[in-house]
């Protein structure tokens, strides 16, 4: 049998979504369900006077109106942060209470204040015009550059601080600096972006009053992780009592890790109201209330020699937490942003300082890439820079400072053990045809247009790892992950996980590598996830983690499976297990042709019995059944690099960048289905590119959210973007059995800087900041306009 | 969405006699229902006129083209006659919005709500369209009177509207790049009788251009509008475009129109 990992199956879940048939939380209804409808601050900093539901609880339909009152009655707890970040002077972080309905403030424009329950959605939407908030406004901090300076927002935290996060050593950098021919500063933006999922945030919530029991249906990237923070921190239910489903959920990137308010709101009324519940968001609810991603504010310096040899590197940044912090929302800009900021380079001297503070915005939290696309931003628009002012191409500064010797210990954490970044980036130059784009750049100014390339050099740290390491550095939980693989007596198998697909495919590419293990054609396979009743635990998915490590987890399952199954054969074929080979799906004893195929065992294991004899198949010791799970926490994270270059034409008339030429070259180890991973690059390209060019969340100074509609806030089209050229070199990870690397994220690391790099190169050298909008480049081509009329 | 009556008219007379200060005529419904969903605008009477069959088509004569009110944009934009007699309104129809509002939106929707980005108002302006109702016929420039206004009577239904065939015609916008209204679109027109700017998306409504088309009647040519001055007073500024960008790109776009003549 032919090897399913590496080739391009197509996946098991297209006839599902593609034909309308895919199952999402908002498509489960429940035998006499209740609507739920959020009452949400529409001011970004208030106190609550008081709230007045007298009106709206006589209104028709309505089963019942709770407040942030209730909550604090029953002791149901709030959101939290999942990771304790520790300040430079070693005082722990500064985290506000979050409870799931405010109850004597509110903190950003759709914080939930109070929920209305009712008998259908028009009722329940009826009612909640007429719940009366009295609010006492107050000033918003909505500018991150003046939070600090800014009144606390929260009782107790000074300067609107959580931490102030150093790694690296400022000596050193010191020192590195004071050796340097030439500094190169830089002060950038990473604009905060909406993780626009296109299906909104659900849940349905069924309670039984017989049993006690809450089903919680919802949309969530880690229905386990959601069930342990609503039982542990919420105080809802005992984890036995409540279960957590995430069926089909429509795209995450980050912003369905967190367990939101109205989980737990919901969950907990159901059970008080004995009733279903049922709550949809609207599209202006998502933008407002997912966790936003990015926006920071950074100044770097990097140090380096006359002929372009890095010395040393400083990141000061100041990252928006929003108005509370989340799960992932306090690692994101330390330990997954501060140790890549140095990029694929030696960097003999670094530090990260980051100062995370409190706005009155909504959370900010992990998205796609989380920390690394905002740390590569920063080093590669920096290294591009330098190469400017030395005079020397991108590529050839790039070059001089890549390590050659792998493992690779990068400056200021990782222990990188495999890659090979000159090749990638040499091939990578050839694709792009970096050679000829000076005769495209005249043909360009031969139109009136300006052209510009960029090159980007990146490496991404992916799945979490091992979890001793990463409860020291803080966080609340491990990051291991769970598999379990079962054989039915007649043949087929079901491969539970502990991650979950939002879109990933997991049912594809787990059912490939468990064929590959097991020998057992792939549609024979079920992947069953996100049901925290079926399947052991998981932490789900996130930070292109899912086949690092939940793959691996049913690899090491199947590998079991393999050595029962070796004994049961043995003693079938009455031969010792270590004469007994397994290939293609058959045991087979060496040197023979007495085989059975692991069908027959698996038949066997089930029922160890024959008539008319008492006989087993199973060997003295081994239950019956072939049934085997396995945690999997790897030695390391896996470390998937690569470079991309892109070249835009600029319009000078207009200020319309128009992307011409993408080229991506990644190494993501093994590869297990092309078709997928070249999926994942498209659509992390086109994030990465939207980041670049279009996106942007803003805020106004009330703290007002002016881009919470379609009509303005600009995702990318298919019509924007090129045809991308695509490129894989394999260097294998050491720390996986299947020598893969996490390819769900690169995409969004690599193209914002390698896009900002081909516009500001198109300009000259001018920088703008993110997002390159046909305004500020239409005012850069003008200035630039006029001083080179002035050079003339 | 507030519940209302809804009515589905059988001719225009009909339609007429339902419409009240408090209802709303309803053919594609690309801005009234979301308004409606949204709950920033509510009705008591919704009066569908989408099955009044004489309010659809398009109809070609020697000088004019001739367009029912309901007539979607995916038909003005695939329409033989129309490309043939004046292509860029059929170009223009053909960037509206999506597939999914080109298949139900309509052009007479389109003029009558007058959003100050719609694509259509230019058209008006530019190719000196007049607007008939069911008891007047209107000529464009005193037909938009402001920012999602115009001089219709709350029972006055849109029955058709006819455009001039110019000799030479183009429309460029800059689409908001959220949107994909327009930041600006320009719509150039030259007809025996004169020469029209439509500018949309600029100001609060759209207007002709004057200056534009002042210097345009002398020299027809993208030079001669380099020494335009436009002026950003009145313009609208918005996180896409500022006023003075506004002005800039009437100006770039307009060039771009008379290069594509």
């Amino acid at each position: 049998m032919a090897s399913l990992v590496g080739s391009r199956v197509e996946r098991k879940e297209d006839k599902r979504f593609l034909t309308g048939k895919g199952r999402y939380t908002s498509d489960i209804n429940i035998a006499n369900q209740t609507y739920a409808i959020f009452i949400r601050s529409p001011h970004a900093r208030a106190k609550i006077k008081k709230i007045d539901t007298s009106k709206a609880l006589k209104s028709s339909g309505v089963v019942e109106i709770l407040t942030g009152e209730h909550i604090a009655q029953d002791k149901i707890g709030g959101l939290i942060a999942g990771w304790a970040i520790r300040s430079e002077d070693g005082s722990e972080m500064k985290c506000p209470a979050n409870p799931p309905l405010a109850k004597d403030s509110v903190n950003f424009v759709g914080d939930p204040v109070a929920v209305v329950f009712a008998e259908t959605l028009d009722e329940a939407r009826a009612a909640a015009d007429l719940v009366k908030v009295d609010y006492k406004v107050l000033k918003a901090v909505s500018n991150l550059s003046e939070a600090m300076n800014s009144e606390a927002i929260h009782d107790g935290i000074e300067k609107n601080l959580c931490y102030d996060w150093l790694l690296g050593d400022r000596q050193k950098v010191k020192e590195a600096f004071e050796k340097a021919d030439k500094i190169i500063k830089l002060d950038i933006n990473n604009n905060r972006l909406i993780p626009n999922a296109m299906e909104p945030r659900a849940c349905v919530i069924d309670y039984n009053t017989a049993s006690e029991e809450i089903t919680c249906y919802t949309t969530s990237q880690n229905p386990h992780l959601s069930r342990l923070i609503m039982s542990a921190f919420g105080g809802v239910a005992p984890e036995n009592k409540l279960r957590v489903v995430a069926p089909d959920v429509g795209g995450g990137f980050g912003s369905k890790i967190n367990l939101y308010n109205e989980e737990i709101v919901c969950s907990w009324a159901s059970k008080k109201i004995e009733r279903p519940i049922k709550w949809v968001a609207e599209r202006t609810e998502s933008f407002l209330t997912d966790t936003h991603g990015r926006d920071h504010i950074t100044h770097a310096e990097l140090a380096v020699t006359n002929d372009g040899k890095f010395l040393g590197f400083k990141n000061e940044t100041i990252a928006n937490l929003g108005a509370y912090a989340r799960v992932f929302g306090t690692v994101t800009p330390t330990y997954l942003f501060g140790p890549c900021a140095t990029g694929v380079y030696i960097m003999p001297a670094a530090y990260s300082n980051v100062k995370a503070v409190y706005t009155n915005t909504a959370p900010v939290d992990a998205y796609r890439g989380a920390g690394r696309p905002e740390a590569t931003y920063t080093i590669e628009r920096i290294v591009d820079k330098a190469a400017m002012e030395l005079g020397m191409d991108p590529i050839e500064i790039r070059m001089k400072n890549f390590p050659t010797e792998f493992p690779f210990k990068q400056t200021l954490v990782h222990q990188i053990d495999s890659g090979d970044y000159v090749a990638g980036l040499n091939k990578a130059k050839e694709m792009a045809d970096y050679d000829g784009f000076a005769a495209r750049k005249k043909e360009s100014e031969s139109k009136g247009k300006l052209r510009g390339i960029g090159v980007t050099s990146y490496f991404e740290a992916c799945g979490i790892a091992p979890s001793p390491v990463v409860m020291m550095l803080g966080c609340g939980v491990g990051l291991w992950e769970s598999a379990e693989v079962r054989f039915n007596p007649t043949g087929q198998v079901t491969v539970y996980t502990g991650s979950h697909s939002h879109g990933q495919s997991h049912q594809t590419t787990f059912a490939q590598i468990a064929a590959d293990e097991l020998g057992v054609p792939m549609e024979n396979i079920d992947v069953v996830h996100g049901d925290t009743d079926k399947g052991t635990f998981g932490m789900g998915t996130y930070g292109s983690r899912s086949l690092t490590v939940g793959g691996i987890a049913i690899v090491n399952a199947c590998k079991k499976i393999v050595n029962k199954g070796k004994r049961i054969a043995a003693k079938m074929l009455e031969a010792s297990p270590d004469e007994v080979d397994f290939k293609n799906g058959e045991f087979v004893v060496a040197k023979s042709n007495k085989k059975k195929t692991i069908g027959e065992v698996a038949f066997a294991s089930y029922l160890p019995g024959v008539r008319d004899e008492v006989k087993s198949p199973l060997p003295e010791g081994d239950e019956p059944g072939l049934i085997e799970s396995s945690f999997f926490d790897p030695a390391n994270f896996s470390f998937p690099a690569g470079s991309h270059i892109c070249e835009v034409e600029i319009d000078p008339e207009t200020g319309h960048v128009k992307l011409d030429k993408y080229t991506a070259v990644d190494d993501f180890g093994t590869i297990v289905n092309p078709l997928i991973v070249e999926g994942q690059v498209h659509g992390g390209l086109a994030q990465g590119i939207g980041q670049a060019l279009y996106e942007n969340a803003q805020y106004d100074d009330s703290g007002q959210l002016i881009t919470a509609s379609y009509m303005d806030y600009t995702m990318p089209r298919a019509d924007d973007l090129p045809n991308f050229n695509l490129g894989f070199t394999c260097t294998k990870a050491t720390t996986n059995p299947l020598g893969v690397k996490g390819c769900g994220e690169a995409g969004t690391i690599a193209s914002t800087p390698t896009v900002m790099n081909a516009v500001i190169n198109a300009l000259g050298g001018k920088e703008i900041s993110l997002p390159a909008t046909a305004e500020k480049v239409w005012k850069a081509c003008k200035e630039m306009k006029k001083s080179n009329a002035k050079a003339a | 969405m507030k519940t209302f009556n809804y009515h589905s008219a059988k001719d225009v007379k009909e339609a007429s006699k339902l419409a009240s200060s408090n209802s709303a005529f309803l053919a594609g419904g690309m801005t009234t229902i979301p308004s409606m969903k949204l709950g920033l605008a509510s009705y008591k009477d919704i009066i569908d006129i989408k099955r009044i069959k004489k309010l659809s088509g398009i109809k070609v004569s020697g000088k004019t083209v001739t367009i029912g009110a309901t007539t979607k944009h995916s038909e003005v934009a695939s329409s033989k006659d129309v490309k043939k007699a004046i292509p860029s309104l059929a170009a223009l129809a053909e960037g509206i919005g999506d597939p999914q509002v080109r298949n139900r939106g309509t052009i007479g929707g389109s003029i009558a709500n007058n959003d100050p980005a719609a694509d259509y108002p230019s058209a008006c302006i530019a190719l000196n369209a007049t607007i008939h109702t069911n008891n007047r016929s209107i000529v464009a420039e005193k037909f938009f009177t402001g920012m999602f206004e115009t001089c219709l009577k709350s029972n006055e239904v849109i029955e058709a509207i006819e455009f001039s065939i110019p000799e030479k015609s183009s429309y460029q916008k800059l689409p908001n790049p959220a949107s994909r209204y327009a930041i600006i679109g320009v719509y150039v027109a030259k007809h025996k009788t004169g020469i029209n700017v439509g500018v949309t998306g600029a100001k609060s409504c759209v207007y002709n251009d004057k200056d534009l088309a002042g210097a345009l009647t002398k020299n027809f040519s993208s030079s001669a509008i380099d020494n335009v001055k436009i002026s950003s007073s009145g313009m609208n500024t918005d996180i896409h475009a500022s006023s003075d960008y506004r002005a800039n790109m009437v100006k770039a776009f307009a060039k771009k129109a008379v290069d594509a003549c």
